[in-house]
């Protein structure tokens, strides 16, 4: 499967809401889609998720709020550009466990760290795709809005 | 007897793309095996060696997760709905 523009494009407004949760649900680990028209990349509707586990080392949508997020994205015709969670002691890179459950290959999966682990301050915000158990980073550019596109 | 099977993009492979596919039985267990028959492969990824549902994967009926209803055994009729999504999940480990 391609890697279609190594590269995420979000604006600032999401970029903080994904912080913001990861920072109120810690230390657990906090979980969300945002989601955008399908086929477009890009994302827009801001859906943050129940973690179901309740955990700082795990994080598992809610089956039932899962089923709901699938048909509400079907009925408007979008798909989730991003997945996102927190790391809370680690750094914002997949874990194995992370490799193994990521099963959208179309998505940018999202990572926050809300543990400061390397000395460049906490917070750091990573977007990855894992495409058959592969990891490939890609840059993170953050825009007031889409182009001529989107006017909040 | 028809069942509606929605398929997440990730076992898409196994149905040439199809979104959603047709399939019988009176049970999950026994739909699973008929979907197989079509789509050879796709009944190992939502089911393990011992017979179990898969841990990560999520599968519905209509509204209703099974794992609340009778898991594998649970019963089939026509004009029901199943739907299959991957369990959204990860960790620090």
């Amino acid at each position: 499967m391609p890697i279609l523009g190594a590269m995420l494009t979000l604006t600032q407004d999401l970029h903080d809401r994904i912080v913001a949760h990861a920072r109120a649900d810690h230390p657990d680990e906090a979980c969300g889609v945002v989601a955008g028209p399908a086929g477009s990349g890009r994302p827009e509707r801001f859906v943050p998720m129940l973690n179901a586990a309740r955990s700082p080392t795990f994080y598992e949508f809610d089956s039932g709020d899962l089923l709901k997020l699938y048909r509400e994205m079907d009925d408007r015709d979008e798909e989730p550009v991003i997945i996102y969670h927190s790391h809370t002691a680690t750094e914002a890179y997949p874990s194995r466990t992370d490799i193994s459950y990521a099963n959208e290959p179309g998505a940018h999966y999202v990572l926050v760290s809300t543990a400061d682990t390397d000395g460049s301050g906490p917070f750091q915000f990573r977007s990855f795709r894992i495409v058959d158990g592969e990891v490939t980073e890609e840059e993170v550019e953050i825009v007031a809005a889409y182009g001529n596109v989107t006017t909040q | 007897m028809a069942i509606e099977v929605r398929i997440p993009t990730i076992l898409r492979t196994y149905t040439d793309g199809a979104k959603a596919v047709e399939g019988g039985g009176a049970t999950l267990d026994e739909l699973f095996k008929d979907l197989d028959s079509r789509h050879a492969g796709i009944r190992e990824r939502l089911v393990d060696e011992s017979g179990a549902l898969r841990r990560f994967v999520n599968v519905y009926l209509n509204d209703e997760d099974v794992r609340f209803l009778d898991g594998l055994a649970t019963a089939l009729g026509d004009g029901d709905s199943v739907t299959i999504l991957p369990a959204v999940a990860g960790g620090m480990v």
